[in-house]
C-alpha cells in the first residue's frame, strides 16, 4: 500500500461515488521573521477555500500573519521504516559539534 | 468503526500474535521501544492493530462530543441577556467547531476518512459523551456548562497533551489552549448571578445542581468499572485513571463554589486525609448508562439536529465544489490561451 508513504494527515483514497474535498496541510507564520510551521490539516475544494478556511481554524486567535496551504499529496515523506540507513550517515560524527572540541574549554569568546 | 480501520486480507488482531509477519514482529518491536521510552508515535509508525482501533474510537468520540456540543449552548445564543455575551457565546461554539474539526483530522491521520466518521454520527452507531444530551433550559445553565463541563473537560484533556499518539497529542494542546476561556467565561456568568436578585441567584444555584453530578460522570465509569481503561494507560493514552482524575476535579469545584458563594448538591465531599484525596457521595451510573446507551433526555433531538444540519448543508457543499471546479476551467483555459499567444 503506498498510502504507507503519505505524511501525516493524509486520509485514503475516498470511497466510489462519494465526491470527497482533498486534504489540504496547513502551515502558518506566526509573526514576521519565522518560518512557517505545521499547524494541521484541513478539507477544501481547491486553495482558495482552503487557505480561508485554514484562516477560520487555526487563526481565530491572532495565531498568524501568513498561511500557507497545500495539497497533502504533493508532500513527498522520507519513509519511517528506514529511519536508520536513511538518517545514518551524522552518526559519529561527533565532530560536526562545537562541544566536540574540548580543548578550548576556558578561552574566553570561543 | 473499527472495521475501517482494519485493512482487508489482514488477520484480526486476535490472530495477530500467530500470524506475526517479519515485519509485524519488527514494528512491534519498535513500537514497544517507544513506549517504554516514552516517546511518541507518528502516523506513518508501525503501530499494533488494537492501538489503532483504539485511538480511533476515542478521538473520533472525542470529536463527535465536540460538535454535538455545540448545539445545547447554541441553544441561548439567540437569547444572550447582551450583545457581549452573545458575542462571546458565538466565539465559545465557533471553538467547539473548530476543536471537532481538529479531533477528525487527528482520527484521518489513522486511516479513517472524516466522511466516515461523520457517517456513523448520524447514523446513530457512534456515541458522544453522555453529558451533551442533557437540557440547557436557563440562562445560568450557559454558566454551569462553561464553569463545570468545560472545567471537566479540561482535568481531562490537559493530560490527553502527553498522549503516546503525537497527532492526539498535539490536537489537544491546542484545545486546551482555547479551552481555558471558555471555563471562565462559564465562571463569570455564575458569578454575576450569584451576585444578582434573589431570582439570578436562584437561576445560578438551580444549574450549578443540575449539572454537578453529569459533569463528575463525565470522566467515566469507576475504575473497577471501565475495562478500557488499564490498556489505554499502559499505551500512555491515558495518564490517569477515571477516579483520580474525578477526585481532583472535585477538589477543584469544593474550592471554586466558595468564590462564586454557591454550594454543591453533595453533602459528603471531604478530603481524605489518609488518601489525599477527595471524595464525593455516590453517583447515579444507572443513569449514565441509559443516557449512553440512548435513552437519555436528549439524545434523539440531539441526533436529529445534526442530521438536519448536515442535510442542510449539503448546498453548501456542493456549491463551494462547483466554484471550485468553475475556478479551476477558467484557470486552465487562461493558461491555455496564454500559451497560445
Amino acid at each position: 500500500m503506498n498510502e504507507a508513504r503519505l505524511p501525516e494527515g493524509t486520509a485514503p483514497a475516498p470511497a466510489e461515488g462519494a465526491p470527497r474535498w482533498p486534504l489540504w496541510e496547513v502551515f502558518v507564520r506566526s509573526s514576521r521573521g519565522l518560518s512557517h510551521v505545521h499547524a494541521g490539516s484541513l478539507h477544501a475544494p481547491d486553495a482558495s477555500m482552503a487557505l480561508r478556511n485554514a484562516r477560520d481554524l487555526y487563526t481565530r486567535r491572532n495565531e498568524g500573519v501568513s498561511i500557507w496551504v497545500v495539497p497533502s499529496d504533493a508532500i513527498a515523506a522520507s519513509d519511517p521504516d528506514s529511519k536508520g540507513s536513511f538518517f545514518e550517515s551524522p552518526q559519529g560524527k561527533d565532530y560536526r559539534h562545537a562541544t566536540y572540541y574540548t580543548k578550548s574549554e576556558g578561552v574566553k569568546h570561543l | 468503526m473499527a472495521r475501517n480501520v482494519q485493512p482487508a486480507g489482514q488477520p484480526a488482531p486476535q490472530n495477530a500474535m500467530e500470524a506475526l509477519t517479519p515485519e509485524d514482529a519488527a514494528g512491534q518491536e519498535n513500537f514497544d521501544r517507544i513506549i517504554a521510552k516514552d516517546s511518541r508515535v507518528e502516523p506513518k509508525d508501525w503501530m499494533p492493530e488494537a492501538y489503532r482501533r483504539s485511538l480511533v474510537r476515542q478521538i473520533s468520540q472525542h470529536a463527535h462530543s465536540e460538535i454535538i456540543g455545540m448545539q445545547p449552548e447554541a441553544n441561548w445564543i439567540t437569547r444572550a441577556p447582551s450583545l457581549k455575551r452573545k458575542s462571546i457565546l458565538m466565539a465559545k461554539v465557533q471553538d467547539e467547531a473548530g476543536h471537532g474539526l481538529y479531533l477528525y483530522s487527528a482520527a484521518e491521520t489513522l486511516g479513517t476518512t472524516r466522511d466516515e466518521m461523520m457517517d456513523a454520527l448520524v447514523a446513530g452507531k457512534a456515541r458522544y459523551s453522555s453529558i451533551f444530551n442533557y437540557p440547557t433550559v436557563t440562562w445560568a445553565d450557559m454558566g454551569a456548562i462553561g464553569w463545570m463541563v468545560d472545567g471537566a473537560a479540561i482535568c481531562n484533556q490537559v493530560p490527553l497533551c502527553r498522549a503516546s499518539y503525537g497527532p492526539y497529542g498535539r490536537a489537544m494542546v491546542r484545545v486546551c489552549k482555547e479551552e481555558s476561556f471558555h471555563q471562565r467565561q462559564g465562571f463569570e456568568i455564575l458569578l454575576e448571578l450569584a451576585n444578582g436578585t434573589p431570582a439570578q441567584r436562584a437561576m445560578a444555584q438551580d444549574a450549578v445542581n443540575r449539572w454537578y453530578a453529569p459533569s463528575l460522570m463525565m470522566f467515566g465509569p469507576p475504575d473497577d468499572d471501565s475495562p478500557n481503561s488499564k490498556q489505554s494507560m499502559a499505551w500512555n493514552i491515558k495518564r490517569f485513571s477515571n477516579d483520580e482524575l474525578r477526585s481532583r476535579f472535585v477538589g477543584m469545584l469544593a474550592e471554586q463554589v466558595k468564590v462564586l458563594g454557591l454550594t454543591l448538591p453533595d453533602d459528603e465531599i471531604r478530603f481524605n486525609e489518609d488518601t489525599k484525596k477527595w471524595e464525593h457521595g455516590p453517583l447515579d451510573w444507572e443513569e449514565f448508562k441509559e443516557v449512553l446507551a440512548g435513552r437519555g433526555p436528549c439524545n434523539a433531538q440531539r441526533l436529529e439536529r445534526r442530521r438536519s444540519a448536515h442535510a442542510d448543508g449539503a448546498w453548501v457543499r456542493e456549491a463551494a465544489a462547483a466554484y471550485a471546479a468553475k475556478q479551476a476551467a477558467k484557470q486552465s483555459s487562461t493558461n491555455a490561451q496564454k500559451a497560445a499567444a
